[in-house]
Order: C-alpha cells, then structure tokens, then sequence
C-alpha cells in the first residue's frame, strides 16, 4: 500500500511537471511584456491559440513537418504580437492603467472571435507529425511529448536568460523596463525595444501552442482562455517580470493541481491554485524569486 | 443643503418620468418581452456597474472579481426563496448582506495589496468563489439552481437601481466619500492626513460588494436558474468593460456604459458570429480615442443628465 | 464644456447605432406565406458542433418540405438564435425567439441544462419546444413530476441509457470493477452516471472510483492516475466526445488498457480525430441512431445531407431533421399554426416515422424508441446490439 502510494506520488509529480511546463511556456512571454511595458496582456494567451492554430494550417493543408511548422508558427505569432502592440497597445502608452487593461480584454475577445468565425469553434486535431513514444520506468509512464515540452520551456528559459542579460537588445529592454524616460534619453528607440519584446514573448506563446496542440491532439478557438489566465498567476506566483521566475511558477502551480486532483479532489484543482497565488500574494508579493533577482525585464 | 435636495427631488422626479414612460410603453406592449429583459438587465448591470465603480473608480482600487458576489447575492437570494420558502424581501436582504460580508471578510487581508496584484488577487477570489459553488451539491452543483420563482420585475429592479443609485451619489458625497477619493488620488498622502485608509478601502469595497448581492439576487430570479457559468470571470469583465467604459470614477458614465454596453450586446443578437467580434472592436476603439471613458471622472450635470436619460432610455 | 459635448456626441453615436440594429432587429414580423421555427442551438461555445450540426438538418429538412409545397400551403423558415452553449443565454434566446421572432415552435436547445433552464420561457408563452438530443428526465417534467405541457423531446432519457450500459457491462464484457469520469459541468452526464453506477451495483458489479472534471479541461492524467490505482476493469465516461478524446487518450498513454464507455456524447467524429484511431479499440457507447442504419427514409436522408454538407450526419442532426418533420406533421394534423395547438398535436401524434425511427410520445413527452449500442474499432463505429425499451 505504502509504495502504491509512492508510486502515484512520484506519477503526480510527472504529471504535475508536464502541465507545469505548458504554464511556464506561456507564462515566459506574459512575464516579459509585463517587465516592460507593466501591462497585464490578456490577449497573450490568445497569441498562443493563434500560433496552435498556424500550426495546424501548416501541418494538415500545406503538409509541413513538425519544424518548419513550429518555426512559421513562431513567426506568424511574432508579427501578430507586433501588430497588436502597434495598433492597440502604443496609441494607449499614456493612458490610464486600467484602459490600457480594457484594450487587451477586448485584443483577446476579438481573436477569439475573429477565429470562431473563420475557423469555426469545432475543435480541430493535428496531423500524427511526432508520436508520441511511451516510456515506462516500471509502473511510472512518460512520453516523449512530455519530455519535449518540458524540455523546451527549458532551452527557451534560457535563451531568453541570455537574451535579456548578455545582447544588445537584451540591454536595451532593462533599460526600457528600468526606467523608460531615461532609456530614451540615452538614445535607445524605445517603440522597437517594446515591439521586439511583443514579438519575442509571442513567439514563445506560438511555439507554446504548436507544441500543446500536438500534445492534446487537440486546438479550439476559446483554448487560450484558461491558460492565460493560469500563466499569468504562474508568472505572479514566481515574481513577475522575473524569468527564471515564470519558469518556476508554472512547474509549482502544475505539480499542485496534480497533487490537488491525485489526491483530494479534481473539483477542488482550480480553487487550490487560486488560493496559493492569493497566499503567495499575502505574504510575498514580489513573488517567490522577488527578492533575490532585482534585474527586471 | 436646501439645494441639494431640491436636486435630489428633481432627480427623483425625473426618474419618476422615466419610470412612467417606460412602464407606460411595457404595459402598452410596445415593448415586447425580448427587450423588457433586456431592460431589466440594464438595470442590473446599472447596479452592478456603479457598484464595482465605488470600488474601482471613488478609491481606486482595481478589484476585478465582481461577479463572484454577483454568485453569490444571487445563490443566497435563491435559497431563500426556493429551498427555505421566504419572500423576495427576505431574499433581497439576505443575499445584499451574504455579498457584503463576504466582501468584508475578503477585503480586509486582500486590499492590503495594490495595483495589479489586488487585480489578480479578486479575479482568483472570484473564481474560488464559483468553484465552491460548483461543488455545493445542496445548490445544484455545476447544474445550477434550477425552478427559481420570477419575483423580479421591472418596477422592482427599476426602484431597488434609483435607491442604490440615490445612495452611492450621497456617499460619494458624504465625509466617507471623500476618503476614499483622497485614498485614490493618493494613498500615502491620505494616511498622513489621518484617513484610516484601510477602513475606507475595506468600506467601499464591502458596500460595493453588497449592492453586486443585490444585483445577483435580482439577476437569479428573473433567468429562473442561478448557474454557475453565469459568474466566470468573462462576466467580471464584462462589468469592468462597463466601469471604464462611461468614464473610471463617474457614477453617470458607469450608467451609460452599462446602458451601451447592454444594448449593444442585445441588438447584435441576430448576428451571433459577429455579435462578440463588434462588442470587442467597440471597446478597443472607444478605448483607444478615449482612454479616460465616455465621461472621464466627470459626472453629467444634472440637467444634461435628465435629457440625456430621457432620450436615451426611451429607445 | 466643450469636453461634455464631445462625450455627449459620442454617448449619442453609439446609442443610435444600438438603435438602429436593434430596431432592425425588431421590425421582423411575421410574414403571411411563412410559418417562422425557431432554433435554439449551440451556434457557439464548448457544444458548437451539435448546434450546428442541428442547424444543417433543419435547414435540409426545411428545404425539402418546402420544396414539396410546404406545410399547409404555406413556406416554413428557420431563425437561429445562439445560446452559446450555455443555460441562461438559452433562457435569452427562448425570449428572444418566441417574442422577437414570432416563431411557431422551437427547436433545441440540446443540451439538457439549457433546455431546463428555457422550458420556463417556452411554457411560460405556451409555445412548443422539441429539443432533439435533451436527454435529461427533467427535461419534459418539472420537479414535482408534472409534465410540462409544451415541452417534448426526440430522444430518449438518461436512465435509460445509463441502464443500458450497465447492463451491457455487465453480461456481455463481464466487468465487475468500474470507474466512473463525470463532467460535472453537466446534468447530462451526472444522469447517467447515476443510472448507471445504480444499475451496475444491483447487478454485482462495484464502482472503484468515482472522478469528475470540468467541461474545457485539456489535462486529465492526475485523476486518471488516482482511477487506475483503484484497478478498475471498466471505466465508463459519459460526457461529450472533446473532454472524452483527450481522456480516452491520455488513459492509453498512462496504461489504462481497459474497456470504455459513454453515451451518445460521444458520437462525432472529433472523438476519434482527437483521441486517435489506435486508442479506440474496446470503446462502447450507447445511442439513439446510426448512419448505418438501412431504413429506407435514414439512406435517403444521409445521402440528401452528404450531398448538402459533404459529410455524415450524426446524431444530433438526424434528431434535428427528425424534430423539424415532427413540427411539420403536427401543423398538418393541426391544420394550423397556431403554437398551442401544434403543441396538442404533438401530443396526440400517432404513425409517425422519421430517420430515427418510430416517434410516439408517452404521458411524460418522451417518445419510446430501442438504443443501440456501438462499438469502435480502430475508431470506426461498428453497430454492435440494439437494446429494446
């Protein structure tokens, strides 16, 4: 009885790291456009439907591989993350917070949308472009699914991490984020700093969704809802604005919902994730890694 | 202090117009009973709209969870009615007081936070709140509430929205009031002048949250179901849409916002595709050529008002 | 100053433009040659694909009776209107509908919680309503078990259903130990787990564990890994076929190789595109039609619906098309179009066939029709018994 407990235990946390790793995917790009520009973009996670749903086109009628795909999906989303800062978001700069917060609702509500009419809400599946090869470590299963999104949220924590910290522009967005009058004083173009980070946050969202909708086999216009919103409580959980932060963020409220489903209730997942976040935010609202990493972006 | 209530009774007069004008035309049938809901849903997004912005636009603090005291006015309200046989009195009184204390009861650690961590903050608390009520199996669980009696009708919701209205103008008005719009403009320095900021926060906050259990109960027992897909956080947008809509702080512009809003959403019925793509397009370009809302912080004198409400309420 | 006429301007913009659409919205009336049905269909939201799968059927069953000269002389019409897959924008629409629209009758919604929450409105204005795929017994009687008078349905109810599985269960895969996913998001599903999980322990058998999730979830392998540590040899899952493929899925992923159930939620072909041919062997769910089914009216109609949508039609379409040819039935007996008087020849209707088979109502508005049940293989449905009331 004990090791079956063990045993399920230790499955959770597979499982819990696997979603975990879909949060922090998303939570990546919601993190650095919160850094710079303090907008909470709803419409992220709408960016990261929009990049499955390219995905999709590229995969079942242009018969693409997996790669190509991903990386048309990135640009696609690139631009389209561009195209909303351009037209939605830098007419606002000045605006009132909560107005800037009203136009990313209404970005999200209109992406939704706008695909529901021209992709129609039935839910769409992926071509078979990479299986899924189950692996079992005796009674434990992963598949390499799971392997590869783990693993790219990682690699692309880390190029990010490396983007931000050690490039030009990198620079330039800590400049931005840091104080953006004095950025522009120092003569860096801070519309292109802010649009490359749109376009680097979504790229991430678009490669997100490719990945996921592969995972799930499965990709609708409203899928971008619900994981929005649970990116961004990932990416307040790790502090926001924090890279590393998000990453963590995301593997902590994954591996809790699996605990909360596994071994209470799947009703109660939900609810669980919410109240650590309001604990999180009670008690340390910089986030978990607040303190420690001052840097921002 | 004369004048004041000479313009209150000439509010309350001209509202007494509208009503009859209104009221004349429903009984008349002029208005068909698709569009008589929709009025009364104005009414209720009127209340829930000026109530959020006691919240949001006199003290400034960006609390986007509304619709869970909405839930749970409106889940109160219909188990007074429905299981436990009380009146709509009884229901209006114990769902405004469940919302107000547990705005109480939320308000006092959460609004320690600011900005956008109280945001995320109430729009987590909203969905705990939903998700209890998913799991209440004694309220129909995830199936809803179902065989509520219709005991709101229009002149109810009509004269419970002009009270509240009444009311959230004489706070505002009133030394609280002040508080809270010197708490807004700024925190620090209102705690320097003596304000009790956590006091006024935790007041305005729990009024608004109450008049949301108003507006819930209202809510619940016109559709005949309290369910709870009804009060994700979409309808919590909905409301803030409404707020900064007619202008963040303007007690008139959350009026209007709620009044546009509601029938815009009602006329694009017929275009269910195009109905959402419209009502979004509509809030990033109003947002985008007037960030500050329809009004600003500015309320509508009250001569423009009454012909402006006239007019627009009449269809 | 100046500011406040501004905001008055634009305040005064958008009212009229509100105006102007609702008023288009509202001077359709009722025209002389034309009997109006409604459909109150999931156009959007998490159940779009029966709203619009309802929709192309009305629409072709429509089409064809007009093209016959119509009903009493006169053209039938269809107006959608959206309930988004949800309960309260059904009780909207209902109103919007019957009052706005004028209808005759409505069709829909069909899902079980929309059409509870609408019945209100429907009965209220003493209209008709026939939701095709409403499964749920309160559908047709209130909570006292008075039948509501105006509501009918063209399907059968969940008891039996979830019977009907059990039983299956039971005597011809002979499982003792089944586990049970529940989308609690829905009365549809719950009904069924319930007669099911009622009749499955009266026969022996014993439920090892009981989960529920929630309509739109996309990650299930933390309740699937608790359901298979109770080592269940059956695991019954009666909700909608996009929750259902990811589950069924990711079950064969976690190494649950047990025989699964559902109900008629399941019939689309999503289910199989979504949880993948290979994981659909040993899959089981009950319902109210086939495709294959080779009633001559059933060829003619699938043949008619692949030439008009390029696809089969499931069952929700063939309930729908069944629907509108009951309304049409009921004006003819009636000889009228009058809403309450449709609805007492819906009542009375007697020796009507459609492509589901014989429809008669009994006292609770519920017609007596067989369920089949079908088996996938490698995803492709395959009859495999039918179960006689």
């Amino acid at each position: 009885m004990d090791s079956g407990f063990m045993h399920q235990f230790v499955q959770q946390l597979i499982n819990g790291v696997s979603l975990g790793s879909i949060y922090a995917l998303i939570a990546l790009g919601y993190t650095m456009i919160y850094g710079i520009l303090k907008l909470i973009n709803f419409a992220h996670g709408d960016v990261y439907m929009l990049g499955a749903y390219i995905g999709f086109f590229c995969t079942s009628m242009l018969k693409l591989s997996f790669l190509p795909s991903i990386i048309v999906a990135m640009v696609g989303t690139a631009l389209a993350g561009m195209i909303i800062e351009r037209v939605a978001y830098r007419p606002m700069r000045n605006a009132p917070r909560i107005a800037i917060l009203i136009t990313a609702i209404g970005v999200s509500f209109f992406l939704e949308n706008a695909m529901i009419l021209f992709a129609s809400p039935q839910p769409r599946t992926f071509p078979a472009v990479f299986s899924a090869t189950v692996y079992h470590f005796g009674a434990l299963v992963i598949n390499s699914q799971q392997i590869v999104i783990l693993v790219s949220a990682i690699v692309l924590m880390i190029a990010l991490t490396y983007i931000v910290n050690y490039t030009k522009i990198g620079k330039a967005m800590r400049a931005v984020s840091f104080d953006a009058d004095a950025a522009r004083l120092m003569g860096i173009n801070i519309d292109f700093v802010i649009s490359m980070t749109f376009a680097l946050g979504s790229a991430l969202a678009g490669a997100g969704g490719v990945l996921v909708g592969i995972y799930y086999n499965s990709i609708e216009p409203l899928m971008g809802m619900v994981p929005g919103i649970k990116a961004f409580v990932a990416a307040v959980l790790g502090g926001i604005g924090i890279i590393p932060g998000a990453m963590m963020g995301g593997i902590i409220l994954g591996v809790v919902e699996a605990l909360v489903s596994g071994f209470i209730s799947s009703t109660f997942r939900d609810a669980a994730a919410f109240a650590i976040l309001i604990i999180i935010l009670l008690y340390k609202p910089q986030g978990l890694l607040g303190k420690n990493v001052r840097e921002k972006v | 202090m004369n004048s004041l209530r000479k313009a209150d009774l000439k509010a309350f007069v001209a509202a007494a117009v509208i009503f009859a004008v209104i009221y004349g035309l429903l009984q008349a049938e002029v208005i068909g009973a698709f569009w008589e809901l929709n009025l009364v849903l104005i009414g209720i997004n009127i209340i829930l709209a000026t109530s959020l912005n006691m919240i949001n636009g006199y003290t400034g603090q960006f609390s986007i969870g509304h619709a869970g005291f909405l839930a749970v006015g409106a889940y109160v309200g219909a188990i007074m009615t429905v299981k436990l046989g009380f009146n709509m009195a009884v229901a209006l009184i114990a769902g405004t007081a469940a919302a107000g204390l547990l705005g109480f009861l939320v308000g006092l650690p959460t609004l320690r936070l600011n900005g956008d961590y109280l945001a995320i903050a109430t729009l987590g608390l909203g969905e705990i709140i939903r998700i209890c009520i998913l799991n209440i199996d004694y309220v129909g669980g995830a199936a809803g509430l179902m065989g509520i009696p219709r005991l709101t009708s229009f002149p109810l919701v009509f004269w419970i929205m002009v009270a509240i209205l009444f009311f959230i103008k004489n706070f505002k008005n009133s030394a609280h009031g002040r508080a809270c719009l010197a708490i807004r403009e700024n925190e620090i320095a209102a705690d320097t002048m003596g304000i009790d900021t956590t006091k006024y926060k935790v007041m305005a906050f729990t009024l608004g949250a109450a008049f949301a259990g108003t507006a819930g109960v209202l809510f619940s027992h016109y559709f005949f179901i309290a369910h709870p897909a009804s009060f994700t956080f979409m309808r919590s947008f909905d409301i803030l849409t409404m707020v900064v809509l007619g202008g963040l702080g303007s007690m008139t512009g959350s009026v209007t916002g709620a009044i546009v809003l509601t029938f815009i959403s009602a006329a694009l019925a017929d275009f269910p595709q195009w109905r959402m793509i419209i009502y979004s397009l509509t809030m990033i370009i109003l947002m985008l050529y007037r960030p500050q809302g329809l009004f600003g912080s500015k309320e509508l004198s009250m001569q423009l008002f009454r012909s402006l409400k006239i007019g627009g309420k009449k269809q | 100053m100046t500011r406040k006429f501004k905001s008055l301007a634009v305040l005064a913009a958008g009212l009229s433009l509100a105006l102007a659409l609702g008023g288009c919205g509202g001077s359709k009336s009722g025209g002389g040659d034309t009997v109006k049905l409604g459909g109150n269909l999931e156009m959007t939201g998490g159940s779009a694909s029966y709203g619009i799968s309802s929709k192309n059927a009305i629409e072709l069953a429509i089409k064809q009776i007009n093209a016959k000269g119509g009903v009493n002389g006169k053209k039938l019409s269809l107006v959608v209107a959206d309930n988004k897959s949800e309960a309260t924008e059904a009780t909207n629409a209902m109103q919007k509908l019957i009052t706005q629209d004028k209808v005759v009758g409505v069709i829909g919604p069909n899902l079980s919680s929309a059409v509870i929450a609408s019945t209100v409105v429907s009965g209220g204005a003493k209209t008709a309503d026939i939701a095709p795929m409403a499964t749920n017994p309160k559908v047709t009687v209130d909570d006292a078990g008075k039948v509501k008078p105006y509501n009918f349905r063209a399907c059968f109810i969940d008891p039996f259903q979830g019977t009907v599985m059990a039983r299956f269960a039971l005597d011809t895969l002979h499982v003792k130990k089944a586990a049970i996913m529940i989308d609690n998001s829905s009365d549809y599903s719950k009904g069924l787990a319930q007669f099911f999980k009622e009749q499955f322990t009266k026969g022996g058998g014993t439920i090892v564990g009981e989960e529920v999730y929630l309509q739109k979830d996309t990650d299930f392998k933390a309740t699937l890994t608790k359901l298979k540590s109770a080592g269940p040899d059956f695991l019954y899952i009666p909700g909608y076929y996009q929750e259902v493929g990811m589950i069924v899925k990711q079950a064969k992923e976690l190494g649950l190789n047990v025989a699964m159930a559902g109900g008629d939620g399941w019939d689309s072909a999503k289910l199989t595109e979504i949880a993948l041919p290979e994981n659909l062997n040993n899959c089981y769910f009950s319902s109210l039609y086939s495709p294959d089914d080779d009633s001559a009216l059933n060829k003619e109609f699938v043949a008619a619906y692949e030439k008009e949508y390029k696809a089969k039609p499931d069952v929700f379409a063939a309930l729908s098309y069944d629907s509108t040819l009951l309304f049409a039935k009921a004006m003819e007996t009636a000889k009228s179009t009058d809403p309450a008087k449709i609805a007492a020849a819906l009542e009375k209707l007697d020796g009507f066939t459609g492509v589901s088979g014989p429809v008669k109502f009994d006292k609770d508005h519920n017609p007596i029709k067989a369920a089949v049940i079908i088996e996938l293989k490698n995803g492709k449905q395959t009859f495999r018994t039918k179960v006689n009331p």
